[in-house]
């Protein structure tokens, strides 16, 4: 099993439907990250994506058999920590200043996202 | 045996990338940051967590299990610490909560000045004056 999608087995067969989720979890995350009224927002869904990499990660160590992609894993995870804490403490930092200012923080319209 | 250890990986990493999806969904039809950050710690930690025991079920060598289980943990004591601080950060930028929202139990605590959250409602009065009538008020509604 050295193919990434290989549906000769069962377990081939869930980590290639396992691929097409995490493919539109994906999309769905870079919409919020797009459309993301406030910075928070935004950050939130950057964190989501390093979660979600470390899921395709793990799915590419199943498919190839390549254990030393799980230390990518977890230094992804590391730097993808640290970055959250440090964009927490930006937007703690300057939140008056985007609430009143540009256009960052403007609240989303009620009723938009139903 | 084989067999086994395939068909319960392969149903950790289904589950898995179910949770994910279900995160993602929750990501974009949540209606504040507050919610998004509900739907994508919780949800998606539980997604990649599966897919990473997926991985320790699959995993021929104990080296392999070892690292697939560390991985878990650190992503486990991680993702909590992140989401406390982003929750943190939002509400002290003054990310408005949605329009629905029934009950703000920080309302009127934080001393915009110091910067400073707090716990009870005497020292909110002696270190927040300004915010004085929306406490009272609260407590008479509780």
């Amino acid at each position: 099993m050295t193919r990434l999608i290989n549906l000769d087995s069962f377990l081939g067969v869930t980590v290639t439907v396992a691929l097409g989720l995490l493919a539109l979890a994906l999309i769905l995350t870079f919409v919020r990250l797009l459309r993301g009224p406030s910075l928070s927002d935004r950050v939130v869904a950057l964190d989501m994506f390093s979660i979600m990499a470390m899921g395709l990660i793990a799915l590419r160590v199943i498919a190839t058999g390549q254990a030393l992609y799980l230390e990518i894993a977890i230094a992804l995870g590391l730097v993808a920590f640290l970055a959250t804490v440090f964009f927490a403490r930006l937007i703690e930092a300057r939140g008056g200043e985007l609430r009143e200012g540009s256009d960052v923080g403007v609240p989303e319209e009620p009723g938009e996202g139903s | 045996m084989a067999a086994v250890t395939d068909v319960v990986a392969g149903l950790c990493v289904l589950v898995g990338a179910f949770f994910i999806l279900a995160a993602a969904v929750g990501m974009l039809r949540m209606p504040d940051v507050y919610t998004r950050m509900h739907a994508a710690t919780k949800s998606g930690t539980l997604g990649s967590g599966l897919m990473l025991v997926g991985v320790a079920v699959d995993a021929g060598s104990s080296a392999v299990v070892l690292r697939a289980l560390a991985a878990l943990a650190f992503l486990l004591a991680t993702a909590p610490i992140a989401a406390h601080l982003l929750g943190r950060a939002a509400y002290i930028s003054g990310v408005p909560t949605w329009s629905g929202t029934a009950f703000d139990a920080l309302k009127g605590r934080y001393d915009q000045r110091h910067r400073r959250l707090a716990s009870h409602v005497s020292e909110a009065a002696d270190e927040a004056r300004d915010g004085t009538d929306s406490q009272d008020g609260e407590t008479a509604a509780r």
